[in-house]
């Protein structure tokens, strides 16, 4: 089966003031049909800015530099704005962080919704109605027909994302990007919103990219893992096998720092320091700093690794007696 | 929406009594309008009879009841200089100055907010430079000095358009204004012109400022994600929320130009209630000042409350009648 996505060297750059800011370096990865890939890393990373890299919304001074965003077979960097529009909210759309700002305040639900319809298909009013309230009953919003009429403040933080989620699903979407869907929320519903999602990716065949800082959240839903470290991705694999055995010491840092992940009775121990400024990154791997494994070849770039389906970059990876 | 009107109606009710008293002191503190209206030589006895007429003998307190009851009967009293009432004074001139205002301020929204959505759809643009540079002479240079500018360029150097006074009225529908004339039209260019520039600076400015802080909102974005094209994004999305902000300021100016409508009538002779404000001080024909006054009150809360209502149309968080 062709992927549906597919992301080759990807590097998006802002020009800052103070100098090139690389926030996405170098990010090759892919996603199947039907795959749920999550993306990990701390804030600052730049999964964001992966996601809008694809769906081509990076504000300047940002930029796509290089690489190549191959969606069902076609580069998206090569489509005028025109094609690209036709592209975003109908065959990949996009969930966002904050559901309190992503409605707009003074539309009305509906009015946000079937202007998602009409802004891809010729159908009526009506019509557009029609599938908006469908949508809104398919993501668990009660009594959906009055609550077209609602605005968003009327919602709750959870419902908003519930709209938000039936916003992506208007046009069943071959692929969801979901930018920290649930990190706003309160944590009873974020696990609500969290099963809803999955549910609902794997009733339409629709691929999903999961974006979070959370390995729990990411453990509990994706098919695959990616860890992203100073705008690259140091780590990339099957879910189990990442958590249960991971290569990159970024990764296993992020593991014990993590309480499900950690057997009782034993200390969390997040990883000391903090990541470089984006803007004034060490050459070679950027993690030097903080990594108890670094040597002096840690100051030259390390390459991609790939082995038995795991990719890595790093010169003194954890070896596990099963590898 | 019914609690609201009828809220409404209270408080304006008690704003205009407490109007009605401050003015009326004010006003008696200026001056006796008998020194002006009473030739020197008239006799004593004349001067007492002009004076008793007037009820200008009675004290201060029972001059204002007796005014305040015939208020509440729909007379404000007399123009001295006049012997009309004043209010007919006022009514037959207001149409001049709302004629005046509204064309200042229909110009200054449908010139202002298109430059502003240009200026800041494309901040730091050669467009937006020139727009804003414009934008700080509509902001700086005194009114009057603007309007003497005018009269200058285009009544005298260029000869196209008259300087003073109302031209000819047409009629439309029932409402008689110089927009149903050519020659109306002609005289009404400058003096509206005149009125509207500072507040098309402001305009300008507001919806700037509008569109670059709503640019960059997650909900924009958002929108570009569902493929929604970028004049729906602009003309729907930022713009309503750009509304809001623009319905405050401009409800708040458009008090402010009724009462700049004095400077710009005194420098185009347009006979307005301006100018009969100024007429009406000089000689301290109180019984117009004082209708004047009340009028204009009455307007600032007729607008104040169209303004609220206009408000809580765009905005949907709004909900007339207060907090519950
Ligand atoms: N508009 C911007 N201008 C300059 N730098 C930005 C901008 N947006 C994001 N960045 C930078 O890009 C990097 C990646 O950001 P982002 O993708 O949002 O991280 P996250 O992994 O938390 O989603 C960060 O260092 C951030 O400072
Ligand atoms: S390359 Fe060196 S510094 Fe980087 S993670 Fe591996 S061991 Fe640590
Ligand atoms: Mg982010």
């Amino acid at each position: 089966m062709t992927p549906v996505l597919e992301v080759r060297n990807l590097s998006t750059h802002f020009m800052t003031r103070r100098g090139v800011l690389k926030a996405v370096d170098d990010v090759s990865f892919t996603v199947g049909q039907r795959e749920i890939v999550g993306l990990v890393g701390e804030s600052g990373s730049g999964k964001s800015i992966t996601g809008f890299s694809i769906l081509g919304l990076v504000d300047p001074p940002g930029r796509v530099v290089n690489g190549q965003i191959l969606f069902n077979g076609g580069d998206l960097l090569k489509m005028s704005p025109t094609a690209m529009r036709t592209i975003r909210g109908k065959r990949i759309a996009m969930i966002f962080q904050d559901p309190m700002m992503t409605l707009n305040p003074v539309l009305s639900v509906g009015t946000q919704m079937i202007e998602t319809v009409q802004a891809h298909d010729r159908v009526s009013r009506a019509e557009a109605r029609a599938r908006s309230r469908d949508a809104l009953g398919l993501v668990g919003i009660p009594s959906p027909e009055e609550r077209l009429d609602s605005y968003p403040h009327q919602f709750s933080g959870g419902m908003r994302q519930r709209v938000a989620i039936a916003i992506a699903l208007l046009h069943r979407p071959d692929l969801i990007i979901a930018d920290e869907p649930t990190t706003a929320l309160d944590v009873t519903i974020q696990s609500q919103i969290l099963f809803e999602i999955k549910r609902l990716a794997a009733e339409f065949g629709m691929a999903l990219i999961w974006i979070s800082h959370d390995l729990g959240v990411v453990a509990a839903l994706a098919d695959r893992i990616m860890v992203m470290y100073a705008g690259r991705i140091v780590e990339a694999g099957q879910v189990d096998g990442v958590l249960s055995e991971p290569r990159h010491p970024y990764t296993s840092g992020l593991l014990s720092a993590v309480p499900a992940a950690v057997p009782r009775g034993e200390p969390l121990r997040p990883i000391p320091g903090f990541a470089p400024s984006p803007l004034s990154r060490p050459s070679g791997c950027a993690f030097r700093d903080r990594c108890a494994r670094a040597t002096d070849i840690c100051a030259t770039e390390p390459m991609l690794e790939i082995a038995a389906g795991r990719e890595f970059r790093c010169f003194h990876p954890h070896l596990w007696s099963a590898a | 929406m019914t609690v609201f009107v009828i809220r409404r109606f209270l408080q304006s009710t008690a704003v205009l009594a407490v109007t009605a008293v401050i003015v009326f002191i004010g006003i008696y503190a200026i001056g006796d309008p008998a020194e002006m209206l009473i030739s020197p030589d008239a006799s004593q006895a004349e001067r007492a009879q002009v004076v008793a007429s007037l009820g200008l003998d009675k004290p201060l307190w029972e001059q204002f009841f007796t005014f305040a009851w015939n208020a509440l009967h729909g007379d404000l009293g007399r123009s001295f200089v006049f012997n009309r009432p004043s209010i007919a004074l006022i009514f037959e001139r207001l149409p001049a100055t709302l004629e005046l205002t509204l064309t200042g301020l229909v110009f200054a929204l449908v010139l202002g907010i298109p430059l502003g959505l240009l200026s800041g759809l494309k901040p730091d643009s050669a467009t937006d430079e020139v727009i804003m540079t414009g934008s700080i002479f509509g902001f700086s240079l005194p009114s009057f000095w603007q309007g003497m500018m005018l009269i200058m360029i285009f009544s005298v150097w260029l000869g196209w358009l008259p300087s003073t006074g109302r031209g000819q009225v047409g009629e439309f529908l029932g409402v008689h204004s110089s927009l149903f004339t050519l020659d109306g039209l002609k005289h009404l260019i400058l003096p509206a012109i005149n009125l509207s520039l500072f507040k098309l600076s402001l305009v300008i400015r507001l919806t700037r400022t509008g569109v670059r802080e709503t640019m960059p909102l997650d909900f924009v974005k958002f929108a570009r994600a569902k493929g929604v094209s970028e004049k729906r994004i602009v003309f729907v999305h930022v713009f309503k929320n750009i509304l809001i902000p623009l319905i405050t300021v401009i409800g708040l100016e458009l008090g402010s130009m009724l009462a700049f409508a004095v400077v710009t009538e005194t420098i185009f002779a347009w006979p307005g209630i301006g100018k009969l404000l100024i007429d009406s001080i000089m000689r301290l024909d109180r019984p117009v000042v004082v209708a004047y006054l009340l009028v204009i009150v009455s307007l600032f809360i007729f607008i104040n409350f169209v303004v609220d209502v206009l408000y809580s149309m765009v905005d949907p968080r709004v909900r007339l009648g207060g907090a519950q």
